[in-house]
């Protein structure tokens, strides 16, 4: 029990990364896809942002005057770097949606095998 | 010219190598005009070209070339950082994208719609962004942002091409190219993790210190799989075959000449440059893993290669093929075996660009992919499939030409290292690789045409596809008789690569 509570930030995100892969693989509707690759990107920016984080740390800011000792920060470039991620996340889903608006026009589905279907016959 | 006015240029040239490029691409859109956009994406593309020869001249005696962007310190900066690997890579990305862009005028105005074309050329130059930025820089997560950039833009090219089927080819490989992408940020955050630094470098003084955690563990895993989906090495390929069909011809050509084989550069860069040869091979046990994918890479594809109705997709597999020819020189790890893995990169660029040129030139003129449709057109487009034949003769390895050059060195690895079955192999996948680039001849030549009326109106390709296809089946050849070039590279950039270099 005493490993859970000290790595739950981990089991929580490999079991978001094991439901994102799960719903693209599985899934026949390419929406559901895409909101299956979102919850994929979302574990790793979980993953990124707890790595970051020091227990009892507080945000990486100049605190009243420095003579006052030591104070604990948490890391901040993880959280910077993730600030990226997620842009690249926003990013790819709204490409991702833009594709499926375009494929919605073109075959009026974005069922996987009815596409594949009116392919088959074209 | 004083020395004055070059200087501070000169020492520019890892950022204009990056910024050119991108600049240019907004400029695309901004002008609005396909012709407009089309001189644009010329120009910063033989720049990029001009650029990356003059530092793979700085780079070929061993110098290591370090910019700071922005003038911020490593490692706490990113750093740019040339070697001669990684100007060898930047050359063959550039030298693809210059020589498909005179190519792309004519084709893709039968492919695209007009008032989409500045898009393209758009998009195209961001892909060149992202894979030189991927190639140059020395910051491991820097490497995430431009890859990400370089596939966001490729999905859009893909998707661009006026056959529908382009979008459902584009759709997933965004969804498998996001998972390869994402595999490979958890990878660089649980290096991050263990290290606390991202400079390539300083990495690799760190990691040997933290070898046996198992966070640096799973971090190469994450890594090899994330770069393998990239890469497109076999069970992870399967978002090649659809894109590289149904992307516009020109788009395929440039792609299948640079994108994979800057995922195999990574491949290299992080096996060797970052966890080292020793901690990746010895104690990772890499060899086991990557031997058989390999393997399976060079003759499943090659089966399936035989039973293609689309000359396109057929030629994609043949690349997913001649990528587990790289992959199986990292795999052997010996000099011989790694300098034809780095010069299959640019052998199989010149290679399968001019194959897939070709074909895009039977594209312009008959408008489908069936290989049934070739049916007698090696008489009607006589240049073109004499070009097709010549570098398919050089896909196979036939001597005097350049994709002789590399199976020889890969054949002499093998054998260095003991594993003659593993060279029997690469002989045997060679006459795989007759069998499928026969199967286009006997249609082109030895079939009857169609009907009369169909064919009458098919000529040969225009002039501009014409010369790009011819120049890059002189290379063909050049290559394949004066090696001193593209073997002396290689060779060097692989003895920096096992000598423990960055």
């Amino acid at each position: 029990m005493q490993w859970f509570y000290s790595h739950f930030n981990y089991v929580l995100a490999v079991l978001l990364l094991v439901i994102g892969l799960y719903t693209i693989l599985s899934s026949h509707n390419l929406f559901k896809k895409l909101l299956g690759l979102s919850i994929f990107q979302v574990s790793i920016s979980l993953f990124y942002i707890s790595v970051g984080k020091v227990s009892g740390g507080t945000a990486p800011i100049l605190i009243g005057d420095s003579t006052q000792g030591e104070v604990l920060y948490s890391n901040p470039l993880p959280h910077v770097l993730i600030l990226t991620a997620i842009v690249v996340g926003v990013a790819t889903l709204s490409l991702g949606l833009a594709l499926l608006v375009r494929i919605h026009n073109a075959y009026g589905t974005i069922e996987e095998d009815e596409v594949s279907a009116k392919d088959r016959n074209q | 010219m004083s020395d004055h006015f070059i200087d501070p240029f000169i020492a520019q040239l890892p950022a204009l190598q990056i910024l050119i490029p991108l600049l240019a691409a907004p400029l695309c859109v901004i002008l609005h005009h396909r012709r407009t956009a089309w001189v644009l994406a010329m120009i910063a593309s033989y720049c990029s070209l001009a650029i990356a020869l003059l530092l793979l001249q700085q780079t070929s005696d061993g110098t290591v070339i370090s910019y700071a962007m922005g003038n911020w310190a490593p490692p706490w900066g990113i750093e740019y950082r040339i070697d001669i690997l990684s100007a060898f890579v930047l050359v063959i990305v550039s030298m693809v994208s210059s020589i498909t862009l005179p190519y792309a005028l004519r084709s893709l105005e039968k492919e695209v719609y007009d008032n989409k074309l500045y898009l393209l050329y758009a998009g195209w130059l961001v892909v060149l962004t992202g894979l030189l930025g991927m190639t140059i820089t020395g910051d491991a997560f820097n490497v995430f942002v431009f890859l990400e950039i370089s596939s966001l833009a490729s999905y859009l090219i893909i998707a661009l091409n006026r056959d529908r089927r382009a979008l459902t080819a584009a759709f997933q490989y965004l969804l498998l190219g996001t998972v390869g992408a994402s595999f490979i940020l958890l990878g660089i955050g649980l290096l991050y993790q263990m290290t606390g630094t991202l400079n390539m470098a300083d990495l690799a003084q760190r990691l040997p210190l933290v070898s046996h955690a198992s966070g640096v563990r799973t971090a190469f895993a994450f890594l090899i799989v994330g770069l393998g989906i990239k890469a497109a090495i076999f069970p992870m390929h399967s978002w090649l075959a659809g894109a590289y069909r149904f992307a516009p011809s020109a788009v395929t050509v440039f792609l299948a000449g640079s994108a994979t084989k800057v995922s195999i550069y990574l491949l290299l860069r992080f096996i060797y440059s970052i966890y080292g040869s020793e901690l990746a091979f010895e104690q990772l046990h890499l060899s086991s893993i990557l031997l058989p994918l390999a393997l399976l890479s060079i003759v499943i594809p090659s089966m399936v290669a035989i039973n293609q109705k689309s000359f396109k997709r057929l030629l994609a597999f043949s690349s997913i093929s001649q990528i587990g020819y790289m992959v199986l020189g990292i795999a052997i790890n010996n000099q011989a075996a790694l300098s034809a893995t780095i010069l299959h990169l640019f052998n199989h660029a010149i290679i399968k660009a001019a194959l897939f040129m070709s074909m895009g030139a039977v594209f312009y003129q008959i408008s489908g992919h069936r290989i049934k449709s070739l049916a007698g057109l090696g008489h009607l487009m006589p240049f073109t499939f004499a070009a097709f034949i010549l570098a398919g003769l050089s896909l196979i390895g036939v001597p005097l030409t350049a994709g002789f050059i590399s199976k020889w060195y890969l054949v002499i690895g093998a054998l260095n290292a003991g594993w003659w079955p593993v060279a029997a192999l690469i002989l045997f996948s060679s006459l795989l690789a007759v069998a499928y680039i026969w199967k286009i001849v006997e249609a082109a030549y030895f079939k009857p045409p169609l009907s009369p009326n169909t064919t009458g109106a098919i000529k040969e390709a225009p002039l501009s596809m014409l010369l790009p296809l011819y120049l890059l089946v002189t290379a063909n050849i050049y290559f394949g008789l004066n090696t001193q070039w593209s073997v002396g590279t290689a060779s060097k950039a692989a003895a920096m690569l096992l000598g423990g270099g960055q």
